[in-house]
């Protein structure tokens, strides 16, 4: 199976990969999926509490190419952006932007998720109460 | 990705067509194209004869009678042919069939086919290395089997079974034995009348030769075994298969069969050596793990597990140079790992962080260089890469871990 370019270059040279301090309170971290499963994504970000937009992301993931790249994407897409338009990251856009094949959709579920995850974590944190 | 040449190791899944083998073909397709069924001119003469001293070449690779190999399109129709055939044709001794659960799906679909067809199928279990338990068979084998089908060798391990004391399990409880060979024949000394196999699946494009064309061994005597036809049609090839005879894949196939027979031993030796250095040099990394027996099996393949890394994201690192094959479930299209894998008792992480190997004829040195360092670069580049590979370097208990569901 042909994968596209953008793809195959966040695969190769993926964006953002590393460790940010868990422990921080500015820090949301999401671990999603499980190795049984054949994928784990952890994605975080750190948040700047006084705009709430978040100034890092950073992520490691276990997986196939597909999954690798959407982690990466979702971390460029991130930066920059306010907790709230953050969360509305559509796994969809994704699926778009790398041209993913129907099969691996689920990896572009799986970034989603990790987003959602890291927000609640970072929200849980500091007290701030999840949108209903 | 620089290299300009690409390199294959994922000969289990097809070989290149040796060009002896394509020059051999060659005329069959223009100047000798009659049909082999034609009896009354020499456009058919000439073909018969094509496929004649094919089947001796292919039948002095096995040391049984010509007249013992029915050609059909490959060794999944061959495998379908004595599963379903000694089915309907012993129907009468009884319904009972014996098989392993790391079978070749030709194999187990067959079965499953029978089960459908109101028979009975006992898929064995295999240990740790993929091996059956001889007393287990013996215990499953009733009065109502009449047939057990153990694979030669194992495609995605290498692993060979134990034929002969099968065979003589076999022998001695009045059962036919029938093998799905393709892994091995062509590539170590495969002789089925000495291990008491009765039917013998293989092919030719996994022994340079063409696809489209493969055989079944079908002993003529001590016992004399029949399967019933599963296509109809002319009558062909002793009235077992029907079809017009593939007259260029049939003649390629036998030249397969003619150099395999001459070049099998060095090239054996060849191959694993070449494959020990692989395989040791890979596993010279980190929690990388050997899958299958490395006692008992082909002297070309290796099947590794590379401690949390997905065998599809690992492949994508040099599979613009590189040809393999993985267990993992991204490659497939049922999104499960292999089951043969689970079967050996993997957990699924190792299966999905699976490469398979395998070498052929036309690997070189060079080669398992590349491959060498293009793999292990590939293990860091995902290593660095993997969450789960950082929780195990800081001492997490991964086991321990409460994954969420997806």
């Amino acid at each position: 199976m042909a994968y596209s370019e953008k793809l195959l270059d966040h695969f190769k040279k993926p964006k953002n990969v590393g460790t940010l301090d868990k422990d921080s309170k500015a820090v949301g971290t999401g671990l999603v999926g499980a190795p049984e499963c054949g994928d784990v994504m952890r994605l975080q970000i750190e948040v700047d509490e006084a705009s709430n937009v978040i100034k890092d992301a950073k992520f490691k993931t276990f997986g196939c190419g597909s999954a690798i790249a959407s982690s990466s994407l979702a971390t460029e897409w991130l930066k920059g952006k306010t907790v709230d338009e953050a969360l509305a990251i559509d796994n969809m856009a994704i699926v778009e932007e790398l041209a993913l094949p129907p099969v691996k959709i689920h990896c572009s579920v799986l970034a989603e998720d990790a987003i959602k995850s890291a927000i609640a974590d970072y929200r849980k944190k500091n007290g701030i109460a999840e949108e209903a | 990705m620089n290299s300009d040449k690409l390199i294959y190791l994922d000969n289990n899944a097809t070989t290149p067509t040796d060009p002896r083998v394509v020059e051999a073909m060659l005329p069959y397709f223009t100047q000798h194209f009659g049909n082999a069924a034609s009896r009354n001119h020499p456009f058919g003469w000439q073909a018969e004869k094509g496929v004649d001293t094919a089947r001796q070449h292919i039948a002095d690779l096995i040391e049984v009678d010509s007249r013992e190999v029915i050609f059909t399109s490959g060794a999944t129709e061959a495998d379908n042919l004595a599963i379903k055939g000694v089915f309907e044709m012993y129907a009468q001794k009884g319904n009972h069939i014996i098989t392993l659960k790391t079978e070749h799906k030709a194999v187990l679909d067959a079965c499953k086919k029978v089960e459908k067809l109101g028979g009975e199928v006992t898929y064995l279990d295999v240990d740790r290395e993929g091996m059956v338990d001889l007393k287990a068979l013996e215990a499953a084998i009733t009065d109502k089997t009449i047939l057990v089908s153990i694979m030669f060798a194992n495609n995605e391990t290498g692993l060979i079974q134990p034929m002969k004391e099968i065979g003589e399990i076999c022998a001695r409880k009045g059962v036919l034995f029938m093998s799905d060979a393709t892994q091995a024949v062509g590539k170590i000394p495969v002789n089925p009348k000495e291990l008491g196999i009765h039917l013998m699946a293989f092919t030719g494009h996994k022994m340079y030769g063409p696809k489209g064309v493969g055989c079944l061994y079908v002993s003529r005597k001590n016992p004399r075994v029949k399967v019933t036809a599963q296509m109809d049609g002319g009558g062909h090839e002793r009235g077992m298969r029907s079809g017009t005879l593939n007259v260029p894949g049939i003649v390629g196939f036998g030249e397969a069969a003619r150099l395999a027979k001459l070049e099998m031993a060095e090239e054996a030796a060849r191959l694993s050596k070449m494959r020990d250095r692989l395989e040791s040099e890979l596993m010279k990394i980190e929690e990388v793990y050997l899958n299958g027996s490395q006692a008992h099996r082909m002297p070309h393949v290796t099947n590794l597990s590379f401690k949390h890394v997905e065998g599809e994201g690992l492949m994508m690192t040099f599979n613009q140079n590189i040809g393999v094959s993985s267990g993992s479930a991204c490659t497939s299209a049922s999104l499960e790992p292999s089951y043969v894998l689970i079967a050996l008792g993997l957990g699924d992480d190792l299966a999905h962080s699976s490469l398979r190997l395998s070498l052929g004829r036309f690997n070189t040195e060079e080669d398992i260089d590349a491959a060498i360092q293009q793999i292990g670069q590939g293990v860091q580049h995902m290593r660095d890469l993997s969450p789960i590979w950082e929780m195990y370097k800081e001492g997490i208990d991964l086991d321990a871990v409460e994954w969420s569901e997806h």
